[in-house]
């Protein structure tokens, strides 16, 4: 599943880097005529301004790579839709985790998401007795509502665009959450998020507040000995502009702490991201998330690849 | 207490001085008027060449566009220009236009400011003042 999905995404976006060129910041896109190929590709208006789509963060949704933001991912604005995959990479100093999924924009307004987490235990598997390399899966599935306010056209306003979301995880293996001390193999996070593009200082800042039972984003399921009622949780990001296609951040994300046989901590990261053209942008990060069961300071590369119509 | 209210006056004048200096900061930032008359000219260029965009400029006396273009965007910017063109609603009320249309001119216009070598920081400062104007120009 992971190298289909994998192999169709790069197939995807060394064809869309191909014809990138034709699609370069003010060359102009071809009108559409009347047939209905163009029409039903015009729903893929591409109307928003490179970056303003976000990139997808680790639950699948738009957003920075921890934080979930108010923005619609993709490039439909209000009159059309937006449509992208993602891939992401992060390399632990004793884990690993992928995260591959597709979500779609529609009319600037509501997302829907869906996301596959894969987390490697690598060395630490065979020291628990699960096996060398023993992997839990995690799908979810996200849907967020825009609420109010626009992120980037309400310059003489501070309000912010608020978007209110949720997000369905299911974890495998319940069995060994059950031994771990957790109370549910899946769990649903609900959030409210708030971001605002500060165009004239040329600042991105979102700030995300989630009702959650996950452990460890839900990998490690969701509720636990210790805890096993919902905690309100903290994220955000803040994203300078350096140009059209270049974004440098910092995000920051607390999480709960329900299980007694880990602590777990909160989880920041300094990123740089690059957007391509509207089709292609790529996400670079620096990534701590502090103890993950047996192993302190978990910090490492966060690689993702974001590719779209 | 003479002193006193002297040296408030003065720091009053200092204020005030330096908020009338702040507020045509972008003004000069863009260039005066020539310079956003050459913008203007760069992304009026960009507008008619841009298949998105380009008819809805068929009727359209150009010369006139061009000018109060330029004289809006001083004003907005700070400066000391006269606008003598209609309501940004009144002006666009019968183009129908959408968000796609009002962002391709957006990037038509940073290719202008790009093309005279206007910072993306100050493009930005004149972006957050034009903005909130899709809520006039986006009928659609
Ligand atoms: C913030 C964005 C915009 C600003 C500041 C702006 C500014 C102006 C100004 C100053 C005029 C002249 C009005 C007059 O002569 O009385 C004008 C007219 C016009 N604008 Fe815009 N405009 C904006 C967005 C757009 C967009 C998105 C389009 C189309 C894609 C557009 C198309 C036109 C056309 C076709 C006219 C001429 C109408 C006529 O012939 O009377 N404008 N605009």
């Amino acid at each position: 599943m992971r190298i289909d999905v994998l192999a169709a995404l790069a197939a995807v976006s060394t064809s869309l880097l191909a014809i990138a060129p034709a699609f370069a910041d003010d060359a102009p896109q071809p009108a559409s005529s009347g047939s209905v190929i163009d029409q039903g590709m015009s729903m893929f208006d591409d109307g928003k301004l490179l970056a303003t789509g976000g990139v997808s963060d680790l639950e699948g949704a738009g957003g920075g790579g921890l934080a979930t933001w108010a923005l619609t991912t993709g490039y439909g604005t209000r009159d059309g839709v937006g449509l992208d995959g993602h891939f992401t990479y992060i390399a632990l100093p004793d884990y690993s985790l992928w995260t591959e999924g597709v979500a779609v924009g529609l009319w600037d307004r509501v997302e829907l998401s869906y996301a596959h987490l894969t987390f490697d235990t690598e060395k630490v598997g065979a020291a628990l007795g699960l096996g060398k390399d023993f992997e839990f899966d995690q799908d979810v599935v996200g849907a967020k509502v825009k609420i109010v306010g626009d992120a980037i056209y309400d310059q003489d306003s501070w309000l912010p665009q608020i978007a209110v979301g949720a997000q369905y995880k299911s974890t495998d293996h319940v069995d060994i959450l059950h031994a771990v001390g957790a109370k549910s193999g899946d769990g649903t996070d609900f959030y409210v998020a708030a971001t605002k593009l500060f165009l004239e200082e040329s600042l991105l800042v979102d700030v995300t507040l989630r009702e959650t039972k996950a452990n460890q984003f839900g990998i490690l399921g969701f509720g636990g000995d210790k805890n096993d009622s919902y905690s309100s949780e903290f994220e955000g990001s803040a994203a300078y502009l350096f140009s059209r296609d270049f974004a440098l951040g910092g995000e920051f994300r607390t999480k709960p702490d329900n299980l007694g046989i880990a602590k777990e901590n909160d989880a920041w990261d300094v990123f740089a991201a690059y957007f391509i053209n509207k089709h292609v942008s790529v996400t670079l990060a620096y990534l701590n998330l502090g103890n993950i069961v047996i192993k302190d300071n978990q910090q490492g590369a966060y690689l993702s690849l974001q590719v779209g119509l | 207490m003479l002193r006193k209210l002297a040296l408030a006056a003065v720091a009053a004048l200092t204020i005030s001085a330096s908020s009338a200096l702040a507020d045509d900061a972008l003004f000069h930032d863009l260039g005066g008027r020539d310079g956003i008359a050459t913008i203007v000219d760069d992304a009026t260029a960009n507008f008619l060449a841009d298949p998105r965009i380009k008819a809805t400029f068929d009727n359209t006396n150009m010369d006139r566009f061009k000018t109060n273009l330029t004289d809006q965007l001083c004003v907005v910017a700070g400066g000391p220009c006269v606008y003598k063109g209609q309501s940004m609603h009144d002006a666009h009320k019968g183009l129908h236009l959408t968000n796609a249309d009002f962002n391709a001119l957006v990037e038509d216009l940073q290719a202008g400011m790009d093309k005279v070598g206007v910072s993306f920081a100050t493009q930005n400062r004149l972006l957050a003042r034009l903005a909130p104007m899709n809520r006039d120009v986006v009928t659609k």
